[in-house]
């Protein structure tokens, strides 16, 4: 699942499972059966887990672009870098 | 939410968060349906005591009854969607000049179904009525129905009826 389908993945599962929570709740009370809402929340519950929690296609859509690893070759690493280290040793062994 | 078992792990612990919230709901709404003094003035209910069968004094001295009396309950308004059960049970309560209130259970019964919360039945005590000494001669008994409507999610709702009273006779059988 890359960084989109992740979010995705959330997003839908707490909209899917307040939505049906408000349903049950709503069916429930209005046909009078505590059982109903039970069972209305159980079955938004095993569906948001269907959607959500197997890693779908759908969720894959936007795979993260690597550089190419002969980029790295072209630019190397600036010079700053090894400088800054170089001083930290320097400080070290005082 | 990277892999599998996470997302898996999210799901439950948000589904059973909102399942809290709805059984909260549901005992807020229950308040609703049956209004808090989900009270006498709703449940009709008579009791008559129709025989003495057994009033005796025990070797240890303590007072023995035993009643066949009629009883009526009709407590359909206090079942809700949120109804478990409602518990039931006449007390005697009299006074002695020992104890202010001694409350007694004579019979009691479990309502599982709104269907069944209306009958009438023609019952002998469950349980005897023992006093704590000898006062029961003549005195006057209050026969008080209790109720507690247990409900599924929620807090316990327990509320009583006076129904009426009785002497007792003053001569042992």
């Amino acid at each position: 699942m890359d960084w989109q389908g992740q979010k995705g993945a959330e997003i839908v599962m707490q909209i899917m499972l307040v939505v049906f929570a408000i349903a049950g709740l709503g069916t429930g009370y209005a046909i009078g059966s505590f059982p109903t809402m039970m069972l209305t929340y159980a079955g938004g519950v095993v569906l948001t887990a269907l959607i959500t929690v197997p890693n779908w296609p759908f969720f894959n859509r936007h795979p993260l672009k690597w550089l190419d690893p002969s980029e790295e070759e072209r630019h190397p690493k600036p010079q700053v870098n090894v400088a800054a280290a170089s001083k930290k040793k320097a400080s070290k062994h005082k | 939410m990277h892999s599998f078992a996470y997302r898996l792990n999210t799901l439950l612990t948000f589904s059973l968060l909102l399942l809290a919230v709805l059984f909260g709901a549901a005992s807020f709404l229950d308040a609703f349906n049956s209004p808090l003094s989900a009270s006498s003035s709703h449940v009709q209910a008579s009791a008559q005591v129709l025989k003495v069968n057994r009033f005796r004094r025990q070797l240890n001295g303590a007072d023995e009854v035993s009643l066949t009396f009629n009883v009526s309950l009709d407590v359909q308004p206090l079942f809700t969607w949120n109804t478990k059960q409602v518990f039931v049970f006449l007390a005697a309560e009299y006074e002695t000049p020992k104890n202010a209130l001694n409350q007694i259970s004579l019979w009691d019964h479990i309502i599982l179904d709104k269907d069944q919360a209306k009958f009438q039945t023609k019952v002998t005590t469950k349980y005897p009525l023992i006093d704590q000494g000898s006062n029961l001669r003549g005195r006057k008994v209050d026969l008080i129905l209790h109720w507690h409507v247990m409900p599924k999610t929620g807090r316990m709702i327990r509320d009583k009826l006076h129904l009426s009273d009785f002497h007792l006779p003053e001569a042992y059988t």
